[in-house]
């Protein structure tokens, strides 16, 4: 018999549900009572249990019935809040989507509710996926079931896909959607224990997932597992007519990847990532990481990626740009909150103070800046140009090596005061490691190998070449294997 | 003669350049599933992608692309086999993303040219560029005096902005353009050209320099001039207001201004330190435009004969003057009514008919070409008529008239109304013998020399029968008569 019904992993929730050893009610009742006894985590902002009831008893039937199911029939989630689900409020974290309830629902979450599963609700995010913390919610910050050493739990799950990690990392779902614009699916990965992956740009579809910077966008899976993270992805994947930027490729079944073998696989060490940013206990981690995978019989390369200290300055201005524009629909003229003004400037300007965060008004700003007449040359063309330049380092790192291994975050969860006390430009440090891949449109999976001396988790990503998840899946599952992480955050161990 | 405007201390000359804006032709809208076609009640062809919700994500129409290849080619221009979208950032309530999504880097179509034939000759005026770009929706501010109203029907309609080069310097160049170029969308079938619907909207670039003068003076953009005769106006008074302000001592500025076509005069729209910093910059929704040669190739070759082709056929085949063959190809159905018209019949009178008499009613009657009650065929006939001498040139004003009337066939017409021309020269020897009985002095004064005489009785002889005898038959056999 099966210890607690949140502990599971998805693929062996499927087993005892195929067995019909569990119903998808059961597990998702179990998930709406952790749900209650952990709302002081504050991960979810909107929780649909009638929603979630009522598709899982569907789906029971639908099992019983012999009709064929989906792939991941009757396995609860939770959706970031980033995601447009129809009829369900969709926030992006903010004040001025604080009333929005969509009318369509997003491709991803459509394939996933096709796959299938029950959704438990919209976990929280930082304010339009913008931060590192799930601090600039509007909704409050999340907390992470990590607690610190003195046992108080008052360390940040990082973000923005902090609420989707801490549900994971909790028991609150088995798996959860994130997005990953320069780090947001995998330093909350990290600072939670969990596993979870930024796929390909252009693997998964944006369709109907609140925009933050177009060209960096990406929507993943965050689950308790590699093969979790396989599982969901298939599901989320996939070409899209209603996105240009999707790629028109077959999505393999990338359990099939997980051979454990990874005997002959060059994997290269960048050496560029052990810089004074990198919190020595991360890299003790990192070391812990390298030697798993020369075991599992793996080449260790060391690489060079010259351009990855521009990374950070570049992503800051292109995901800036970006943002400033696609924020500019949120005007109070449609759907969003608005504070009235004596003429239409004033409106724009009232709603757009009243609804956005400071954070969010600061990229805004930023955005605006780069994209201004006599700065646009020296910062966003200059940024492109050197967004070209880190692409090629991958290019040029992957004639070599099969994948890349580093640390997924310089450090390891930080508390509230700490970032509180910190600068916004400091804060950004923390995607020093995770903005390189996701300029040059890399996957990269981040899982936790091991545990820092403060006892928090420590997770380190395995970067593939475009399109190649099979490979990051394959050498993800080795290190995971090796590693044998089955620490649990304080809050499951109780 | 160039065009030049006479101010108190110099002779001034004009440097004009235009931006029209051309609505594609398209089912759906550039960007989105929407209908794009006019008309229809507010906000009722909007998707979630027109209204910009979060999350939604523009898709190019490849109709719209084709589109935009065509008119290129139509305008002798590069077609760039590789264009990209940019956003111009500004907020206005009927612009929902906050964006416009346009070409500024690298659009569709590159250099062209139009030829514009005018009074001064046959020119080629240089088009820089088309590019691709969606239309904003619509602000309606009168409905109420507390609030305004916003249709975004027409928001996401593809557009195809066509810039020329400062190469136009009169009025009447720059209205001549306007309408070859209208010639040119309506031939290929990629805008429809109705300036009054707004499906083609000009804005006029102006400046003036004093003749002799090389460098370019300050341009000022005058907006939404929606008509050809509005264009030739905003030039002229533009012209003459800037060249007021040179000439008292003032300068121009960068400047944008709106004609106000009912007091005849440019107003101040926005000076340049208020002129918007769009931040333009690539679009990361959309991937680049690429195109092969043989796409480019393939709708080249099904290309129908444009206004310019069709105007040097008609001059150098069917002998027309250049100057009627470019008003009968001014559009597709002109031209096809002339070309239905003259199917065996004299291309030079069936122009004339049509210009004349035809354009005369019809302008009166504020009808269009395919409204017109006489069919293409009939008037063919009309003139064939007058050729086989059926009927006279006189008689046929009055088929004419009738067939306007009626939209019978002329040949019922003069059956019915017996107008057909009296040929038979026994019939006119009679009556002309007649005449000469009854007018024996007038037949005296003319046989003393007083040949004047002779066109008063051709006069009687048409009158008598009225106006059916063949007059040329008549001046003939009246010699023959008085020569006996």
């Amino acid at each position: 018999m099966v210890s607690k019904l949140t502990d599971l992993t998805i693929s062996d929730a499927l087993d005892l549900l195929n067995k019909k050893e569990i119903s998808s009610v059961e597990l998702t009742k179990a998930h709406l009572a952790e749900m209650e006894r952990a709302r002081f985590l504050n991960t979810y902002i909107t929780e649909t249990p009638e929603l979630a009831l009522k598709t899982a008893e569907e789906s029971d039937k639908k099992r019983a019935s012999g009709a064929t199911i989906g792939r991941l029939e009757g396995i609860p989630i939770a959706n970031k809040d980033l995601y447009c689900t129809k009829g369900v409020r969709t926030t992006a974290a903010s004040k001025i989507l604080s009333h929005f309830v969509p009318p369509y629902e997003s491709t991803v979450t459509q394939q996933l509710k096709d796959a299938g599963t029950v959704m438990l609700g919209k976990v929280n995010t930082d304010q339009f996926a913008m931060g590192g913390s799930t601090m600039t919610s509007y909704f409050g910050v999340t907390k992470n079931p990590w607690a610190d050493e003195t046992g108080v739990y008052n360390l940040v799950p990082g973000g923005s896909s902090g609420g989707s990690a801490a549900a994971v990392a909790a028991g609150l779902c088995m798996g959860a959607t994130g997005s990953d614009t320069g780090g947001s699916i995998r330093q909350p990965a990290s600072f939670c224990g969990i596993t979870g992956i930024k796929p390909t740009y252009g693997r998964c579809s944006r369709y109907g997932i609140v925009a933050f910077a177009s060209s960096l966008d990406q929507a993943g899976p965050m689950a308790r597992s590699v093969k979790d993270c396989a599982l969901l992805l298939r599901e989320m994947a996939g070409f899209d007519a209603k996105d240009s930027t999707v790629a028109d490729l077959p999505v393999p079944d990338y359990t099939q990847a997980l051979t454990g073998d990874i005997k002959g696989k060059k994997i290269g060490i960048p050496r560029e990532y052990r810089s004074k940013d990198l919190n020595p206990q991360v890299a003790a981690v990192w070391d812990k990481g390298i030697a798993y995978l020369k075991d599992a019989g793996a080449e260790i390369i060391e690489i060079s990626m010259p351009y990855t200290k521009y990374a950070l300055p570049v992503y800051y201005i292109v995901a800036c740009a970006e943002a400033s524009s696609n924020l500019s629909r949120y005007d109070g003229v449609r759907y969003t909150t608005r504070v009235d003004g004596k003429t239409l400037d004033e409106m724009y300007e009232n709603t757009r103070t009243d609804g956005f965060g400071p954070e969010v008004i600061r990229r805004i700003l930023l955005g605006t800046f780069v994209l201004s007449a006599g700065f646009y040359d020296a910062y966003y063309t200059r940024a492109q140009k050197v967004r070209r330049l880190i692409y090629n380092d991958f290019v040029e790192a992957f004639k070599s090596v099969d994948a890349i291994l580093a640390p997924a975050a310089p450090t390891t969860a930080l508390s509230y005061e700490a970032m509180k006390n910190m600068s916004p430009v400091d804060t950004y440090l923390g995607d020093v490691f995770t903005t390189p891949s996701s300029l040059a449109g890399v996957p990269s999976l981040a899982l936790p190998v091991g545990l820092a001396e403060n006892g928090l988790p420590v997770g380190l990503q395995v970067i593939g070449k475009h399109f190649d998840e099979n490979t990051v899946f394959q050498v993800a599952q080795a290190l995971e294997t090796a590693a044998e992480f089955d620490k649990k955050p304080h809050y499951v161990k109780g | 003669m160039t065009y030049t405007i006479k101010g108190k201390t110099a002779d001034w000359e004009l440097v004009i350049g235009l931006e029209v804006h051309c609505q594609i032709i398209s089912q759906s809208k550039v960007f989105s599933p929407s209908s794009a076609t006019f008309g229809a009640e507010q906000n009722t062809h909007v998707s979630f992608v027109d209204a910009a919700f979060p999350g939604m994500l523009p898709v190019v129409n490849e109709k719209c692309i084709e589109q935009c290849v065509k008119t290129g080619l139509g305008l002798n221009a590069k077609i760039n086999k590789y264009s990209r979208f940019d956003r111009k950032n500004y907020f206005y309530a009927d612009l929902p993303q906050g964006y416009q999504i346009s070409q500024l880097y690298h659009p569709i179509v590159g250099e062209g040219y139009i030829e514009v034939t005018t009074d001064d000759g046959t020119r080629k005026i240089g088009v820089e560029r088309l590019h691709l770009e969606q239309d904003a929706g619509k602000s309606i501010h009168d409905m109420s005096p507390h609030s305004s109203f916003i249709d975004l029907n027409r928001c996401g309609v593809g557009l195809m902005e066509i810039v020329s080069k400062p190469d136009m310097h009169s009025p009447a160049e720059a209205g001549e353009y306007l309408r070859q170029l209208r010639a040119i969308v309506r031939a290929l079938g990629t805008c429809d050209g109705n300036m009054d619907e707004g499906s083609m909207r000009c804005d006029v670039n102006v400046s003036v320099r004093k003749v002799g003068e090389t460098a370019l003076r300050n341009r000022v953009e005058v907006k939404n001039v929606n008509s050809v005769r509005f264009v030739m106006q905003a030039i002229e008074i533009e012209a003459n207001r800037q060249i007021e302000i040179y000439e008292s001592g003032g300068m121009i500025d960068q400047e944008t201004r709106l004609f106000d076509s009912v007091n005849l005069e440019t107003r101040l729209m926005r000076s340049k330190e208020n002129a918007n910093d769009y931040r333009y910059f690539p679009d990361p929704d959309l991937l680049p435009v690429i195109l092969t040669d043989e796409y480019i190739e393939n709708i080249r070759r099904n290309l129908p004969e444009l206004p310019e082709a069709k105007k040097k056929r008609y001059i150098e085949t069917l002998g027309l003057t250049p100057y009627d063959a470019s008003v009968l190809t001014v559009d597709t159905e002109t031209a096809h009514y002339f070309e239905t018209a003259i199917q065996g019949h004299d291309a030079k009178k069936v122009a004339n008919w049509i210009m004349g008499d035809l354009f005369g009613y019809l302008n009166k009657a504020n009808l269009t070409i395919t409204e017109s009650p006489i069919s293409a065929e009939n008037l063919g006939a009309l003139v064939g008529f007058i050729g086989d001498g059926t009927i006279s040139g006189k008689i046929a004003k009055e088929v004419f008239e009738l067939m306007i009337e009626t939209g019978k066939a002329p040949d019922v017409i003069i059956e019915e109304k017996g107008l057909k021309q009296v040929s038979d020269t026994g019939a006119i020897e009679a009556l002309i013998a007649d005449i000469l009985a009854q007018n024996p002095d007038k037949v005296a004064e003319i046989k003393a020399g007083k040949e004047k005489l002779k066109g008063w009785f051709v006069g009687q002889i048409m009158k008598a029968s009225q106006g059916k005898v063949n007059p040329a038959l008549a001046n003939q056999l009246l010699d023959k008569k008085l020569a006996e």
